[in-house]
């Protein structure tokens, strides 16, 4: 039996790629070498020699820390339950922010006139770090939980507000034509075409964000915003890292059982 | 003609370099079913949707009218379409409702441009609504369904359902764009029975584009065929030959029998 080979001439070479095709690929990665080999020295890479010769440092520090104590729970508790009321009220005024602002944001439903100077607005919203418009607030309503809230409302907003009308942007327009084909109002097309189709990846969204306002609710409590957080910095600051390790185990906790509560909330959704 | 209802005057829309109509004129007279044939890219949707004033025309001379008020001219749309549209009912190839509501609700927004519109807003619908919502799913034969999601129900029940909606909102001309081409040909059918119901009982004007020309020469009196954004054929479904249709849709034209060409 023949089969028909073609001659060892007649078979094309594998395609390779030339040097210039190469080229971009080598020029990006020789960057980021570079850049990084140029970091070394501003971020003290050699002290990573510490990280052996302190060992015993470290191992003094660790050990207070496998002995939480615990005298102080009930405290704790009830600081972490201020924290995700700071959390849970941050993250429903943002929700109330966003859902006007998030519908101004989007292309598809908003005029250009007022979607770019929206838009504008909640970066803003979103580029102040949430310890700055804390800060802020600290000084117009006074230390305490309420300034923490209205930091978090503000920032996640501003996130919210663009998650929301990315959302939008995305919907399926052919519902929104048949509200509109019977002869609806802007508003009716809003609320029955539009509401109905980003619902579920909006609550998505904001419960997310409740998730991750409950761990920055704690990094709040630095400037005073109270909560667990507060007490969390006061414990350190004392090098009390016996009760500090019990608040860490606190925390660990309750953003974990948050985390799962939401996460299962959120695939029942979708 | 004072029995007009829908009035097209040299209407023509450009996509960038493509003409989608080119100057089309159309009248059309109260209770006709009027079938609006020609091949993909024809132009078929775009007039449809013009008329219902989901979409511009090119500015200019062109004008649509719709029971002796103006739509859009100038290329602009009316600002009185809104009272207009109440009167206009739109179906379409990918049914349209809100898939996420009740059937009953989806049904339930035909009332929306009569009704108050803070009523509206919460959809605390009227009992005069919710007797008419109802009204028209039994009469569309879907009224089972009427509490279960629209995304739960098959593209038949859908696209009945969206009839149901062009009911509640008391259309006078039903335009129904590709309504049976997501269909299998016994839920298209009964969408087309229920078209031609509703044209022949209550006196409805339907305008409705097709790809099988086998159901428009079934079910519509009248044909209007596109192509290239022209009218080329207007007049009765009889009166349409095999060499017209060639000039329409090439020399395939069989494939666009659902149910085979006519010998």
């Amino acid at each position: 039996m023949t089969t028909v080979q073609p001659a060892a001439a007649e078979i094309p070479r594998p395609p390779q790629r030339t040097l210039v095709q190469r080229a971009p690929d080598i020029l990006i990665w020789g960057a980021v070498i570079a850049v990084l080999l140029f970091s070394v020295g501003p971020v003290n890479i050699g002290h990573f020699t510490k990280l052996f010769s302190n060992a015993e440092n470290m191992r003094e520090f660790a050990k207070d820390f496998v002995h939480p104590k615990w005298d102080l729970l009930p405290l704790y508790i009830q600081q972490m339950i201020l924290t995700i009321q700071i959390a849970m009220w941050g993250t429903a005024l943002a929700v109330l922010i966003a859902i006007p602002f998030g519908l101004a944001c989007a292309r598809n439903v908003s005029p250009v006139w007022l979607q770019q100077p929206m838009r504008l607005l909640m970066n803003l919203l979103r580029s102040i770090p949430d310890l700055v418009v804390g800060t802020l607030f600290i000084v117009a309503v006074g230390l305490g939980p309420f300034a923490g809230v209205m930091a978090l409302a503000l920032n996640t907003g501003g996130v919210l507000a663009k998650l929301f009308s990315e959302a939008v942007e995305s919907i399926d327009k052919g519902p929104v034509e048949g509200v509109r084909a019977t002869g609806a109002t802007k508003l009716h097309e809003v609320i029955w075409g539009v509401i109905p189709q980003v619902g579920p990846l909006w609550t998505s969204y904001a419960l997310y964000r409740f998730e991750s306002n409950s761990r920055s609710a704690t990094v709040l409590g630095l400037i005073g915003a109270g909560g667990i957080g507060q007490l969390l910095f006061e414990t350190l600051n004392a090098f009390d890292y016996q009760h500090l390790s019990a608040i860490v185990i606190v925390i660990i906790v309750a953003v974990t059982l948050i985390d799962l509560l939401s996460q299962l909330m959120r695939s029942r959704l979708l | 003609m004072t029995d007009a209802v829908l009035s097209i005057r040299k209407a023509s829309k450009t996509f960038g370099a493509r003409r989608a109509l080119d100057a089309v004129s159309l009248d059309v007279r109260k209770g006709e079913m009027i079938a609006l044939i020609g091949p993909s890219g024809s132009g078929k949707s775009t007039l449809l949707r013009s008329i219902s004033g989901l979409q511009t025309i090119d500015g200019g001379e062109g004008v649509i009218q719709a029971f002796g008020d103006p739509v859009q001219e100038h290329g602009r749309i009316s600002g009185g379409v809104r009272k207009t549209r109440t009167r206009i009912g739109f179906i379409a190839q990918q049914f349209n409702l809100v898939g996420r509501i009740s059937l009953f609700t989806n049904v339930a927004l035909g009332s929306l441009g009569r009704i108050e519109a803070w009523r509206g807003f919460f959809g605390l619908w009227p009992e005069e609504t919710k007797t008419a919502a109802m009204a028209a799913l039994v009469r569309v034969g879907v009224a089972d369904y009427a509490a279960q999601r629209a995304n739960t129900l098959s593209g038949g029940q859908q696209q009945r359902g969206a009839i149901a909606r062009a009911l509640v909102q008391k259309a006078k001309i039903i335009l129904a764009d590709e309504p049976v081409a997501s269909l299998d040909p016994v839920a298209a059918r009964k969408v087309m029975e229920s078209l031609r119901d509703l044209n022949k009982q209550d006196g409805l004007t339907v305008i409705v584009t097709l790809h099988q020309v086998d159901y428009a020469l079934r079910y519509c009196e009248r044909v209007v065929a596109l192509k290239a954004g022209k009218i080329v054929y207007d007049g009765p479904a009889s009166g349409l030959k095999t060499s017209q249709l060639i000039d329409i849709y090439g020399p395939e034209f069989e494939d666009v029998f659902w149910e085979g060409a006519p010998q």
